[in-house]
């Protein structure tokens, strides 16, 4: 185990370094440098000292290892574009944000997916079934920017759900949750999808598995077989599935923030990159392909950590 | 006792006696699996429903000209966000164009964008992947480590970045951004079976005649794997135009006067309050395309692929 995780993070360190590696020689491969359109009108010796501030009078290959040593120490770099703002700043204020509606939405679009999925697999050819296969058709034809907004146009306004907006700093927990419904429920919408469509497969799957009618014929109960033997069997491949999900609940919340006016990470994404605030665009980039990897890591752990046939030291995939 | 007389028997000869004919017709693989994709009721809607799309996106800015007498491009200040009526059927956008002549005009880059980035994607995941699988070893441990770091690398954001980084936004440069790690399924679903058929008679035969890893590769192999890389290609066609539409809401993809059911859509989710059919016809332009090559997609797994028939 220790072996495994060891060659894992190795591995994650020279994914990181190819990140950082490609980012940087592409941010700085762009004409001009980004400073440029700020200062065309300051004076030469002041926009020498700016330049000399942000070490844009150094070479690239310099400012290269100038920008890993920061990396290292953590520190991802100031903004171009508003001076005083840091990628770090945005990450800390605006992170937990993100982060509550990303988690949000992986729980939800679990707990109704994998409902949804077993009962029909359980219920095969029932109107459970079918609304499975009319949800999981729909999961994967309609855009999440489109599912917000009509969420947005149908619910937002009413019942007390605001049509888009966050809380403030210090609200009490349950004035904090209605903000959050709709931008969850928008996210969690093709999660809840994939994961019904997968669940009723590998549950049909496990019915028909031997050890099934085995358990059956020694006489246990109805009950018994559903929870100990076909759900905890089934939902194994479902780890699997569970890594791409993080991407695409990433990429979602970039439109989803942005439509519900969330102070997000991904909002913030978006916002640097109308203003081609390189250096906040590279932080970004960094942060968030850091933390697809690290949760990568971890559904890898815990795939070998539920299911012990897996080998270990053996090559995966 | 009967009596069994030489007039009882009969010869009847042989003549009509050739058992090895082949009773029904000779089938190809192409016609038998067009046989049972005939039989999946919903796969044939689907092509149907999808070839009527593709017809409109060719066709549809003139029918819109012949509706509403104006070109796509047309601005009128004076019907702007009008709702649909019986000269502009699916109304009129913000500068007061004919949304039905745009809608198809948009319709044409998003499915371009799909059918050109699956194509890029598939031939160059096809030759990695058959590179990768027919050598095996060392080649194979190499090219396989480098798709592993490429794919761990979120798709979206690495698209963001090229998207930023080609300032231009021409769909050249967009395609580009959204090719440039997509490729990797492909390689990884191509190098499994190479690696399967690759132990084949007919390889081995091949290798014994002289034919040289590229002949192999291009004449053998890849041939060999064409049911499952269509299927990926119907499945990867709607991820593209999902990724197109998802840039264009960003404001990385489609720049007006250009534009695409991304684009449009986009627009459309700043007015829905008050114009909901410009947000209305491109969404439903964009779920029933990728509805289509959805359910086209399992129909020609059943029909191209048996054995993962569910």
């Amino acid at each position: 185990m220790v072996r495994y995780i060891s060659k894992r993070l190795g591995y994650m360190v020279l994914t990181l370094w190819v990140i950082v590696t490609i980012t940087f020689f592409l941010m700085n491969s762009m004409p001009g440098n980004p400073i440029t359109s700020q200062v065309k009108q300051l004076p030469a010796q002041v926009k020498e000292n700016l330049m000399a501030e942000y070490g844009l009078d150094k070479p690239v290959s310099e400012r290269y290892v100038m920008y890993v040593k920061n990396l290292l120490k953590g520190n991802m770099g100031d903004s171009f574009v508003t001076p005083g703002i840091s990628a770090n700043k945005y990450i800390h204020d605006r992170f937990p944000n993100s982060a509550r509606i990303g988690l949000q939405a992986v729980f939800v679009g679990l707990a109704i997916g994998l409902t949804l999925g077993i009962i029909a697999g359980f219920k095969r050819n029932t109107g459970v079934d079918y609304f499975v296969i009319f949800i999981a058709i729909l999961g994967v034809s309609i855009p999440s920017f489109v599912v917000a907004a009509l969420l947005q146009k149908g619910l937002g306004g009413k019942a007390g759900l605001p049509i888009a907006g966050w809380y403030s700093q210090g609200d009490g927990f349950l004035n904090t949750i209605k903000f959050t419904i709709l931008p969850t429920m928008a996210l969690s919408f093709s999660s809840i999808a994939t994961y019904a469509r997968y669940m009723k497969t590998s549950v049909l799957d496990v019915i028909s598995q031997d050890y099934i009618i085995t358990a059956q014929a020694k006489g246990v109960s109805k009950v018994s077989i559903a929870w100990k033997h076909i759900i905890r069997n089934a939902i194994l491949p479902i780890v699997t599935i569970l890594g791409p999900q993080i991407a695409s609940i990433i990429t979602g919340s970039f439109v989803i923030e942005r439509i519900f006016a969330i102070p997000g990470l991904g909002n913030a994404m978006i916002d640097s990159i109308s203003a081609k605030d390189y250096n906040m665009i590279m932080g970004f980039t960094i942060f968030y392909s850091f933390l697809y990897i690290v949760s990568l890591l971890v559904v890898d752990i815990l795939y070998t950590l539920i299911d012990p046939r897996i080998r270990l030291s053996g090559s995966k995939k | 006792m009967a009596e069994l007389s030489k007039e009882k028997f009969q010869i009847i000869g042989c003549d009509n006696f050739n058992a090895d004919a082949i009773v029904r017709p000779n089938m190809t693989y192409w016609q038998d699996a067009w046989r049972r994709l005939k039989k999946n009721k919903v796969a044939i809607f689907s092509l149907i429903l999808l070839s009527a799309i593709i017809i409109m996106c060719v066709i549809g800015p003139w029918i819109g000209k012949l509706i509403s007498g104006v070109d796509y491009t047309h601005q009128n200040i004076a019907i702007t966000n009008q709702k649909p009526n019986s000269q502009y059927i699916f109304g009129t956008d913000n500068l007061g164009r004919d949304m039905f002549g745009r809608l198809w005009i948009g319709g044409r880059v998003s499915i371009a964008i799909g059918i050109c980035g699956t194509l890029i994607e598939v031939t160059i995941g096809t030759l990695y992947g058959g590179i990768s699988g027919y050598f095996g070893g060392l080649v194979d441990d190499i090219m396989m480590r480098i798709v592993e770091v490429l794919n761990s690398i979120p798709y979206m954001i690495i698209v963001i970045l090229f998207a930023v980084v080609f300032d231009n936004q021409g769909i050249g440069s967009l395609l580009l951004a959204l090719c440039i790690t997509g490729w990797t399924g492909m390689a990884r679903l191509i190098r499994g079976q190479v690696m399967q058929l690759k132990e084949s008679e007919y390889v081995l035969a091949a290798q014994a005649l002289g034919s040289d890893p590229k002949r192999i590769i291009t004449k053998h192999l890849i041939p060999n794997t064409i049911g499952i890389i269509i299927i990926y290609m119907t499945f990867d066609i709607p991820g593209f135009i999902f990724s197109e539409a998802f840039l264009s809401f960003i404001g990385l993809g489609i720049q007006p006067p250009d534009t695409s059911w991304g684009a449009m859509c986009s627009f459309g989710q700043s007015v829905i309050d008050f114009y909901p059919h410009e947000l209305f016809f491109p969404a439903l332009a964009i779920s029933l395309t990728m509805l289509s090559f959805n359910l086209l997609g399992d129909g020609l797994r059943d029909a191209l692929d048996p054995k993962l028939r569910q």
